[in-house]
């Protein structure tokens, strides 16, 4: 396999989690929002966010606890351009575990990159996982864990759009590159951890990621 | 000092201005500026873009001024050099161009004062950083959608050293769209200043060499077409071209669905 990990450009998609929308409830039709988000909605990981696999997650900066956003990211394998939803997952090459930390955000209207694009925030898993031993992208279990203690879990069957359309849909903008990585989204309301805190992410089929959140860690690529 | 990077004759160069229509490459050879492909002007790292950072533009899309900096990011694909071609999607009924100071790092910044913040600067170049409206939506407005589209934000055609240029720069910007104005403003009316955005950023994101922080557009925007020429200058900097593409250039559209044409999987 290519050096996929870390290679490309990283794009984490927000809202993605059916949960999302119906945890505002009667304010997504309100101001500001005035209803439903019809396109993905994307936030790019810089390069000085990425964390090497095995490497601490940074929590100094002003922040008193970040919101463990847990995902399933997407390995893109060959150079997706207005591909079709039938021949998406034809261009992953694998899937990977992903740990991305953000401040806990109120409100979604505008982007938030002081609370997304922090350094060393966002962490790889160790292994990726080939698109071959994945059965179904779309209905993977995935449990947070704080300090050894079971936080959140919840399936990439509840995602607002599946993995293909996902791709798809990202495509028709914007062409994926072999190495790029898509993150599926997480699930609202993440847990919070502070210095100090162990952290650990399992997909089932995919892997398992541990980190920790600390002070002073520099970021990968910074 | 300005410098450009050129695909010509089969190689990548660094260029040189050498006269009003013709470039000089780092081997000496001098050819005509239309004769090479103008890639933005040095080796682009995280995309930091500014939105509604000059209050008249803030107000003629009827948005108070930011108590914080609006930023976004893009990826890499957004970016396309001098003479360069913007695909217009057919669907769209509102695209336009947006003149800006780019501003690209030299060292590396991490928690850097305000008063330090401008000797983290190698140069300056010449954004413009295409919108369609139609695609803009109320969640984490703008979105990559309309944002970080293929081939939507042009940079170059120089890179001019930071040394040469007056800190902060106090240029005058403008478009022209077929040769007539539709653009003007000035860098003295950013909301932000860019030693105020490095200090900003600087806080929660390392930058690094290459990174580039688009400072944003003042007001003037006005809806381009397939095959317009727009044009965006800004004082002592250059003049960046690009052009608007229509969708069949790129493949796109014709006979299939709603949906736009996709292409078979190879």
């Amino acid at each position: 396999m290519a050096p996929f990990r870390l290679s490309g450009t990283v794009y984490a998609t927000l809202l993605n989690h059916r949960r999302s929308l119906e945890a505002l409830g009667d304010a997504v039709a309100a101001a500001p929002y005035h209803g439903a988000p019809k396109s993905v909605v994307l936030a790019v990981k810089p390069r000085q966010a990425l964390v090497a696999p095995g490497g601490d997650v940074r929590i100094d900066d002003g922040a008193e606890a970040l919101e463990i956003g847990a995902a399933l990211g997407v390995v893109i394998g060959t150079t997706a351009c207005a591909v079709a939803e039938a021949d998406a997952l034809g261009h992953v090459a694998g899937f990977l575990v992903v740990c991305d930390c953000t401040l806990p955000r109120a409100g979604h209207f505008r982007p938030q990159t002081r609370a997304m694009a922090r350094d060393a925030s966002c962490v790889f898993g160790a292994e990726v996982m080939p698109r071959a031993q994945v059965a179904d992208p779309d209905a993977l279990a995935i449990r947070v864990f704080v300090d050894g203690v079971l936080a959140q879990a919840w399936s990439t069957a509840e995602h607002v759009r599946a993995t293909a359309r996902l791709i798809a849909d990202i495509s028709d903008f914007m062409t994926l590159s072999p190495g790029d990585v898509v993150l599926t989204g997480s699930a609202p309301d993440g847990p919070r951890a502070r210095a100090g805190a162990q952290i650990a992410i399992e997909i089932d089929g995919v892997g398992r990621l541990a980190t920790r959140l600390a002070a002073g860690v520099a970021g990968m690529r910074a | 000092m300005k410098r450009a990077r050129v695909a010509y004759s089969g190689a990548i160069h660094e260029a040189t201005p050498a006269g009003a229509e013709s470039i000089r490459l780092a081997d000496g050879r001098v050819v005509a500026e239309s004769d090479v492909v103008w890639l933005p002007p040095f080796e682009v790292g995280t995309v930091i873009a500014l939105g509604l950072n000059y209050a008249d533009h803030a107000r003629e899309l009827a948005f108070k001024p930011q108590d914080e900096p609006l930023v976004f990011l893009k990826g890499p694909g957004a970016l396309i050099g001098h003479r360069g071609a913007t695909r217009r999607p057919a669907d769209a009924t509102f695209m336009h161009y947006e003149c800006e100071l780019a501003v690209v790092i030299g060292k590396p910044a991490r928690r850097v004062a305000r008063v330090d913040a401008m000797a983290h600067v190698a140069g300056y170049t010449i954004a413009n950083d295409y919108a369609i409206r139609d695609y803009l939506e109320n969640w984490y407005r703008p979105n990559l959608r309309v944002k970080s589209r293929d081939g939507a934000t042009a940079l170059g055609p120089w890179l001019v050293d930071a040394a040469d240029v007056e800190a902060p720069p106090m240029r005058a910007l403008r478009t022209l769209v077929n040769g007539r104005q539709t653009q003007s403003g000035h860098t003295r009316d950013l909301v932000f200043d860019i030693a105020f955005l490095i200090e900003y950023l600087s806080a929660f994101m390392t930058l690094a060499p290459g990174d580039v922080i688009l400072t944003g557009t003042p007001e003037g925007v006005v809806d381009v077409g397939v095959g317009d020429e727009v044009v965006c200058e800004i004082e002592g900097l250059g003049r960046l071209v690009n052009r608007i593409a229509g969708d069949a250039e790129f493949g796109r559209g014709g006979t299939a669905s709603a949906q736009g044409a996709k292409r078979e999987s190879a």
